[in-house]
């Protein structure tokens, strides 16, 4: 066994472990900060597998500013705990069957149907380095590059509008009516 | 050297979890947090056949589905947060208006 | 000739007539529909004239063909025209005759269409009259038996439409149907006799092969006696109902109820005789069987005889003159019985004239009586009321009476054709009739016992009727006032009696024109010139002479009074009744056909039409049917069946859709479920499949 090879398995273990604790707790802040540590293993493996930019990527992004974004949320709902039995008692079972099912098929896929057992070759230190994505990411992929920034700002505006009080609309809605009040009688808006 | 099948095993297993996640669980969060994870696991997957072919282009496309998924993830709790303002509730067996 | 190629034109011109009298009759008035008609008629009498001078000519004769009518298998009949002397006699005596009649009519039917208040019907009269004249036309100037047989329907439906003209009125002038009951009678009456000739046409047919005369009437020998024996006794079915002989003379009495110039033209001079025309035109049919021709002048004698009974009990004018023509067709028909066809067409022809100038002058006395009838009711009824109306019957002789100073030229003229029906010489009637008792006397003893007998008679009622109408004094207001009829109307009755004076040289004795005339068609055999018989001739004058004493002794000596019983009655009393009833026979007939026929009739209406076919087959059976059919099908078949299937697929469809809502349960991790399950399959298809 490999150092690799022994440090794969032991990062997958924790991974795997890390979704399983996601999904069984009970508190939802257990199950982010969960979720944060699985982030965090994924990131190293990024690591093993050459990419150091994205490694970091995803650690700043998914761990650093979704993760905290879902915790802000969980906080301001107050979402911890969640009660009651859930009704439909025959969803768990088949979930867990077809889930099983995906599994098989995947593996089928990979380990029976596929010839790729064996290792990778290694590459050269500077393979993945922000050079070279931003090289790439600037010339073949300029475009999506662009366009991605103008997906943000559509996600910030329909943050916006979506999550608007309903205040706001009842001021603009008072406004209006005691516009209309005062083109009947000249006397200003009475009391609110 | 790891073999890269070991690599697509663990994103399978962790997409798997994470759609389990998505159909077992009440809570709204936590299944857009399932989802979250199998958008992680994709990444994994692309990012070992990047390494497999030498193809920058999969580690490319992880970085504009890290993007997206930020993006996605905003709009998706705020849309939770307007729901919860009228439900006072995330839990989606609540959310069966749809019923017919 | 080219005289010849005209002869179309003599039915071409009634037929013109009649088209624009039908069509603008009304709006171009009462003068413009006479002169129409009056054109049309002499243009027809033009044309006969050039043809008798094309004749005189040419007396062979010719055959204008004209269209091809029918062609089926053997049988071909043309329309062809046939010029030949017989033809041609009775083409002048129709358009003469009948023009002279078209001239009066245009002036009596000015009076009649007002005493009947309808004047818009005066263009309809000359419509028919004019159709009458294109009828005649065609059955005299036919080449074949059918259209000889055209001819005679179109002359019957003319005399339907002339008698029931007022066809809603009774003979007196209210209102009533009698009118049209007397057309009904005569249609009737004469289809039986159209079915006797219609039977001789076929067996002509079948024996000779063809119906042209030219093909039928030489080859009459050559056909075996029985069938031309049968041919000529059905022929005379025919000729008794034309013609009025027993037994079907039944409707000639009732046709008075049409105007007089109808009864003139039709049931005097012209369509009565197309029997005796007939009989002439079939002369080699009837002289090849002897017996037939028996039975022929039997019937004709025996008809005279009993026509000129009941005409000596008439009251009514016209009825008289009806029997008198019944009568003196007789003799025509006992002529042409006997092999006389020459005797029985000149008196055809004579009787022509004073027929219809009895008629027309009848008419003449009928109006002036109507006149002053009306100046009166005008004069004690200043506002016309209709309910002051009084009874009056114009035709009644019994109301007349010293009518010789109020309407002169009436009397004269009506006088004339007195004696000139009478036989007194030398008047043209005198000349006919005693040519055809000549011939009586040589040819069949009883024949002329009957014939002798009836011409006895028909002076006296001539006397008689003479005698009544313009002789004593009158009998009621307007005989007393009755005004003569104006010139339109006195004219033509000169014509004609010039005609009957001068009449009797068409075939004086010694001389015959008439017959050497006639020979060209008949052939010298059947026209055989008749010698002078001075002792017949003498007889028959001093009968006539005797019966006009008798008369006067009866009815000159003293004059009849108002309201007085005919005195005859008194003398023959139970005869005078026969005679007077006309001996009985409608009601007889009535009794024997008529009413049986009617229970007949009443018993397939009533019994089988309307019990059996309308209220069994058709509510029982076919309704019943219909109507268990009917909830067959709406019950089982359309709420069962339809319905259930209609209801089933909606039952169903509802069923699904609530067996499918099931899936709808609303939860958003039931829909991920199946999202995820989907996914699944394919995954495995795609895997495991390739």
């Amino acid at each position: 066994m490999s150092i690799d090879l022994l440090l794969f398995f032991v990062l997958a273990t924790v991974a795997v472990i890390a979704a399983l604790g996601m999904l069984f707790s009970r508190n939802a802040v257990y199950s982010a900060l969960f979720l944060i540590l699985n982030f965090a293993t994924v990131a190293v493996f990024f690591l093993l597998l050459g990419a150091p930019f994205i490694a970091m990527a995803q650690v700043t992004v998914y761990a650093g500013a979704i993760m905290v974004l879902f915790l802000f949320v969980i906080m301001l709902l107050g979402a911890e705990r969640v009660e009651g039995r859930h009704r439909g008692g025959w969803q768990r079972p088949v979930a867990v069957l077809l889930t099983i099912v995906l599994l098989v098929e995947s593996g089928y896929l990979i380990f029976v149907r596929s010839d790729l057992v064996g290792a990778v070759a290694p590459v050269a230190s500077n393979y993945a380095s922000p050079e070279a994505i931003g090289e790439l990411l600037f010339s073949d992929y300029l475009l999506p590059f662009e366009i991605t920034s103008v997906l943000l700002l559509a996600a910030m505006v329909g943050v916006i509008v979506l999550t608007k009080e309903e205040k706001l609309l009842r001021e603009h809605t008072d406004v209006m009516e005691n516009g209309k009040e005062e083109a009947r009688s000249p006397q200003g808006a009475g009391g609110k | 050297m790891v073999p890269v099948s070991y690599y697509f095993a663990l994103s399978a297993i962790l997409f798997a979890l994470g759609a389990l996640g998505v159909l077992i669980r009440r809570n709204a969060i936590i299944i857009f947090m399932s989802v979250e994870l199998m958008l992680n696991a994709a990444n994994l997957l692309f990012v070992a056949f990047a390494r497999m072919y030498e193809a920058l282009q999969g580690q490319i496309y992880v970085f504009f589905v890290i993007a997206v998924a930020a993006a996605e993830v905003a709009v998706g709790l705020a849309i939770i947060v307007a729901i919860f303002r009228t439900k006072k509730s995330i839990d989606i067996d609540e959310m069966s208006s749809l019923k017919g | 000739m080219d005289a010849f190629n005209l002869v179309p034109w003599i039915i071409l011109f009634p037929v013109i007539g009649l088209v624009l009298n039908a069509a603008i009759g009304r709006r171009i008035g009462e003068r413009g529909s006479a002169l129409i008609a009056i054109a049309a008629s002499a243009g027809s009498l033009v044309i006969s004239v050039m043809q008798y001078l094309a004749l005189s000519a040419h007396p062979e004769g010719a055959v204008v063909y004209l269209a091809d009518w029918i062609g089926i298998g053997a049988l071909n009949v043309p329309w062809a025209f046939r010029v030949d002397t017989l033809s041609v006699t009775m083409m002048l005596v129709v358009s003469g005759v009948g023009t002279l009649i078209h001239i009066y009519a245009a002036g009596y039917m000015h009076f009649d269409v007002r005493y009947k208040e309808d004047p818009g019907s005066y263009a309809r009269f000359f419509v028919y009259l004019n159709l009458f004249i294109a009828a005649m036309m065609i059955l005299v100037s036919g080449d074949s038996y059918l259209t000889l047989f055209v001819g005679w329907e179109g002359v019957g439906l003319c005399s339907y439409l002339l008698i029931g003209f007022w066809y809603q009125r009774n003979p007196d002038g209210n209102k009533g149907i009698m009118n049209s009951l007397a057309a009904k009678k005569a249609m009737l009456v004469n289809r039986i006799g159209d079915f006797g000739l219609l039977l001789a046409v076929f067996m002509i047919f079948w024996a000779f092969g063809s119906l042209n005369f030219d093909e039928v009437l030489p080859h009459a020998e050559t056909v075996a006696p029985w069938v031309i024996m049968f041919i000529t006794l059905a022929m005379l079915l025919g000729v008794t109902g034309k013609s009025a002989q027993l037994p079907l003379y039944v409707w000639l009495p009732d046709a008075m109820a049409g105007p007089t110039p109808v009864s003139a033209l039709i049931h005097a001079a012209t369509m009565v005789t197309a029997g005796v025309y007939l009989v002439a035109r079939s002369a080699p049919l009837f002289a090849a069987v002897p017996a037939a021709q028996t039975t022929v002048a039997f019937v004709g004698a025996l008809t005279a005889f009993f026509a000129a009974t009941i005409a000596v009990g008439q009251y009514d004018i016209k009825k008289v003159l009806a029997y008198s023509t019944i009568s003196q067709l007789g003799f025509m028909v006992a002529a042409v019985g006997m092999g006389a066809f020459v005797a029985g067409m000149f008196h055809l022809v004579t009787h022509a004239f004073f027929k219809a100038l009895l008629f027309l002058g009848s008419g003449s006395v009928i109006l002036a009586l109507e006149r002053a009838h009306h100046v009166q009711e005008t004069l004690s009824n200043p506002k016309h009321k209709k309910k002051g109306h009084t009874h009056f019957d114009p035709q009644d002789m019994r109301v007349m009476g010293g009518l010789r100073k109020p309407i002169r030229l009436t009397f004269w003229v009506y006088t004339i054709g007195a004696l000139g029906l009478a036989g007194i010489p030398p008047l043209a009637g005198f000349f006919s009739k005693d040519e055809i008792l000549a011939d009586a006397w040589i040819e069949n003893p009883l024949v002329f016992l009957l014939l002798i007998a009836a011409a006895f008679l028909t002076a006296f009622y001539v006397g008689r009727q003479l005698l009544l109408v313009f002789f004593g004094s009158p009998r009621s207001q307007p005989a007393d006032k009755a005004v003569e009829s104006p010139a339109i109307i006195t004219i033509p009755l000169i014509a004609l009696a010039a005609l009957v004076v001068i009449g009797g040289l068409i075939n004086l004795p010694g001389w015959h024109p008439f017959t050497n005339w006639l020979a060209h068609t008949l052939g010298e055999e059947l026209a055989e010139p008749t010698e002078f018989n001075f002792f017949v001739a003498l007889l028959a004058t001093v009968f006539a002479l005797i019966a006009f004493y008798l008369a006067w002794i009866f009815y000159g000596r003293t004059p009849l009074a108002e309201k007085q019983v005919d005195p005859l009655k008194q003398r023959l009393g139970r005869v005078f009744t026969g005679m007077e009833n006309k001996w009985w026979v409608d009601e007889f007939y009535a009794w024997l056909i008529v009413r049986p026929y009617k229970r007949f009739a009443g018993f397939l209406a009533d019994t089988i039409d309307w019990k059996f076919l309308h209220d069994w087959v058709h509510d029982s059976a076919v309704v019943n049917t219909f109507r268990w059919f009917a909830r067959f099908l709406a019950n089982p078949v359309d709420l069962g069946v339809i319905d259930g299937i209609a209801n089933g697929l909606a039952k169903s469809a509802t069923g699904l859709a609530r067996g499918l809502s099931f899936f709808q349960t609303g939860f958003v991790r039931n829909y991920a479920l199946v999202t995820f399950l989907g996914v699944v399959i394919m995954l495995g298809y795609l895997v495991f499949s390739s």
